[in-house]
């Protein structure tokens, strides 16, 4: 029940799914259609699970007083501010939930990964050394490519851009085109390993 | 949401609260500090609250309250009942909080596995199949337009097609790399350097493109509302 | 000397990074685009759809990719509503449905305004909304596009909708286009493309770009908008002057500065070693 259950599932799901992909019939439409429905609807419960973790965690902080507990008490409440607003206000544009996403949540995830602009530039200068044949020809590959892609490049060197797109679409693609090919044989691997039940990580503990 | 309050206007409090978290995070890169860690936690609660929000909006009520109780909003002549089932589905997800019935959450999660399991076999073989195809060109193609051979996108094909070989020689681990394999392998290494060096390459103009975002925000929306306060003062 | 550029405080060479984008912005140093195929390939399939084609811009990114994407976005929305062509906007990004609001407000009031051209919602285009998933949803929306959108963000049905009216399936639909911080334009492909042979293109952040190129090579992408520059090529083909080549000079900057900046630590490096091995004996 506990193991045998939760494997004939997926693998009743999976040959279910390799059927419909080869059934031009209605009933195979149906079939992918509502399944469909059925993934958006666990996955949209399953994303409210790992934010509900998240809350659990804080709370946790906030009660045995850990270090930076106040911090958590920040996180709790504008949690459960933006939670209040948008199941009893709604989503829509001229709500404050909507207010808080733009003037809040954007600049605050815009500004997070704008700060890995700065540290680019400190390790292109203290930690990018073509130490070896081989990161000479990654830092190259690199310099011709940031050399190409900007106006100022093709004012220098008219050629650049295409240089830089020469790079990208010959040899480059190459190398990607077969890291694609690993992958998708690596991928293929795993789908019959979790079909046929070999690949148990997905159930946990005792799985 | 009021156009005013207090006497100011909505947009205006908003940009600058907008530019006090973003200086907020920026102070960071002086070194951590209580601002900073403000900033991060205040981040972190609005997106898991966002995240509830929009969840409840375009999936509990979309997806289960109105087809099921309020069919005639989706359009559909009868209540659909069959999303009970992924209903009681997801909810068993939330017993893996309990220790006794925690194995209950293997069934959706199961469900799903075998769901994308099931659908990646057949594409991603056919999707292997195409990029297969396109490696196998003509070394030198001819162009039937100018009736000519078109030399130098035969040598950028040739290139590509050492690339591929010599790159998936690198990856086949199951023989040791020795004689022919251990030499198309490392040539494999120069390709990959080149694909990882181009990938830098745009990971920098990446990175520089959220910065320039930033500044763009910092300098056309909210320096005018600092320069109108000295001006009105 | 050396001593001290090897073991630089990090924070000197934060100071010349916001320098460099800094100044040319306040500058306001602005520079020619040149065209990419790959760009050009994206505009002039969107030139050449018959009126009333259904485009499907899919919003896959979220705040963190947006001075990369929202001006893709901005250029592509208003590319297609200045031509009598219907666009219908998704996401599988919880972050961004309410982007795809902003970003058709803004466009909508700039064609008005500028150019005198009206545009209706639910007639010309139209926001459906985020649902969870990738796979599920592309494989959902080739069987019954109007199974998975049963309604709009702003709660209208699909059915009631004059800009999705005999939007059944992909086969009507006359391309798709994915802007994305992620692998998702590979999923439409795979998805999408190679089983139903809907027309796919992508706009992707700089650091996916790579990753496409080999779908470009196959054909199984019309074309691909790579980063902010490609944002720039593209408002530059329809006539738009707005963040993103505004950008360009700024991008300049920076990218010769990173250039100098590990030229200039190989420099030191190379030099630091060679005066190590002259004191070692």
């Amino acid at each position: 029940m506990k193991i045998r259950v939760p494997l004939a599932l997926t693998f009743v799901t999976a040959l279910v799914m390799i059927a419909v992909f080869f059934t031009p019939h209605r009933l195979g439409s149906y079939v992918q259609s509502e399944l469909s429905d059925w993934m958006a609807v666990i996955g949209g419960l399953g994303l409210v699970l790992g934010l509900i973790s998240l809350l659990q965690r804080h709370l946790r902080k906030i009660a045995h007083r850990q270090q930076d507990w106040p911090y958590s008490f920040v996180t709790v409440a504008s949690f459960l501010l933006m939670a209040v607003l948008g199941v009893g206000w709604g989503v829509q544009d001229e709500s404050v939930f909507n207010w808080i996403f733009s003037n809040a949540y954007l600049p605050l995830d815009a500004t997070m990964f704008s700060i890995l602009a700065f540290f680019v530039a400190s390790a292109a200068f203290r930690t990018f050394r073509a130490r070896s044949a081989e990161a000479a020809l990654l830092l190259t590959a690199a310099l011709v490519v940031m050399f190409g892609r900007v106006p100022w490049g093709q004012l220098l060197f008219e050629q650049s851009p295409m240089v830089a797109e020469w790079v990208m679409s010959s040899p480059a693609l190459g190398a990607k085109r077969a890291i694609l090919l690993g992958v998708s044989l690596g991928g293929i691997a795993m789908s019959l390993r979790i079909i046929l039940g070999i690949e148990r990580s997905h159930l946990g503990g005792d799985g | 949401m009021p156009e005013h309050i207090l006497g100011l206007s909505t947009e205006a409090i908003g940009i600058w609260i907008a530019a006090l978290l973003t200086l907020a995070i920026y102070s960071f890169l002086y070194r951590d500090n209580p601002v900073y860690k403000f900033a991060e936690h205040l981040f972190v609660g609005i997106s898991a609250g966002y995240g509830v929000g929009i969840t409840y909006q375009q999936v509990v009520i979309d997806l289960i309250y109105k087809p099921l109780l309020r069919p005639a909003e989706v359009g559909a002549l009868a209540p659909d009942y069959l999303v009970i089932v992924p209903t009681i589905l997801g909810a068993l997800m939330f017993l893996r909080f309990s220790r006794k019935h925690g194995w209950l959450a293997r069934w959706p999660i199961c469900l799903v596995m075998g769901y994308g399991a099931g659908a990646a076999i057949p594409a991603t073989v056919q999707n292997m199949l195409e990029h297969t195809r396109y490696t196998m060109q003509p070394l030198v193609p001819f162009n039937t337009e100018t009736q000519g051979y078109e030399w130098a996108a035969g040598i950028s094909m040739f290139i590509m097609v050492i690339a591929v070989v010599t790159t998936l020689a690198y990856f086949y681990f199951s023989k040791e790399h020795k004689g022919a394999l251990g030499t198309a392998g490392r040539i494999g290494i120069y390709f990959l350097m080149i694909a990882f060096g181009a990938g830098f390459g745009n990971t920098v103009m990446a990175r520089i493109s959220l910065l320039i975002g930033r500044f763009q925000f910092m300098f056309y929306d909210w320096w005018p509302l600092v320069v109108g306060i000295f001006h009105r003062g | 000397m050396i001593e001290k550029l090897l073991h630089l405080d990090r924070r000197v060479i934060f100071v010349f990074i916001a320098l460099a984008v800094g100044v040319p912005m306040v500058g306001g140093w602005k520079f020619d685009q040149g065209s990419n195929p790959r760009t050009t390939a994206v505009h002039k399939y969107i030139e050449d759809l018959p009126d009333r084609s259904v485009v499907l811009l899919c919003f896959d990114y979220g705040p963190a990719s947006m001075p990369e994407l929202q001006p893709m976005a901005l250029a592509i929305a208003q590319h297609v509503l200045s031509r009598d062509l219907r666009l219908v906007c998704m996401t599988t990004y919880p972050d961004a449905p309410l982007l795809i609001e902003d970003t058709l407000a803004t466009v909508v009031e700039r064609l008005e305004k500028e150019k005198g051209i009206k545009r209706e919602d639910g007639k010309d285009y139209v926001n459906l909304g985020y649902r969870p998933g990738l796979v599920n949803v592309i494989l959902g929306m080739s069987a019954d596009i109007g199974a998975v959108w049963k309604t709009d963000f702003n709660d209208r049905r699909y059915g009631d909708l004059a800009v999705t009216k005999g939007v059944r399936t992909f086969k009507d639909v006359g391309l798709v286009i994915d802007l994305a911080s992620s692998s998702t334009p590979g999923a439409w492909v795979v998805y999408a493309h190679e089983r139903y042979k809907v027309k796919v293109a992508c706009g992707v952040t700089a650091v996916m770009a790579q990753d496409y190129y080999p779908y470009l090579q196959t054909h199984q992408l019309v074309g691909m908008l790579n980063g902010m520059k490609g944002a720039a090529e593209y408002e530059k083909l329809v006539g738009l002057e707005s963040d993103a080549s505004k950008a360009m000079g700024p991008q300049s900057c920076a990218h010769f500065l990173i250039i100098a900046l590990v030229i200039f630590g190989n420099i030191v490096y190379a030099v630091s070693r060679r005066r190590a091995r002259r004191q070692t004996p």
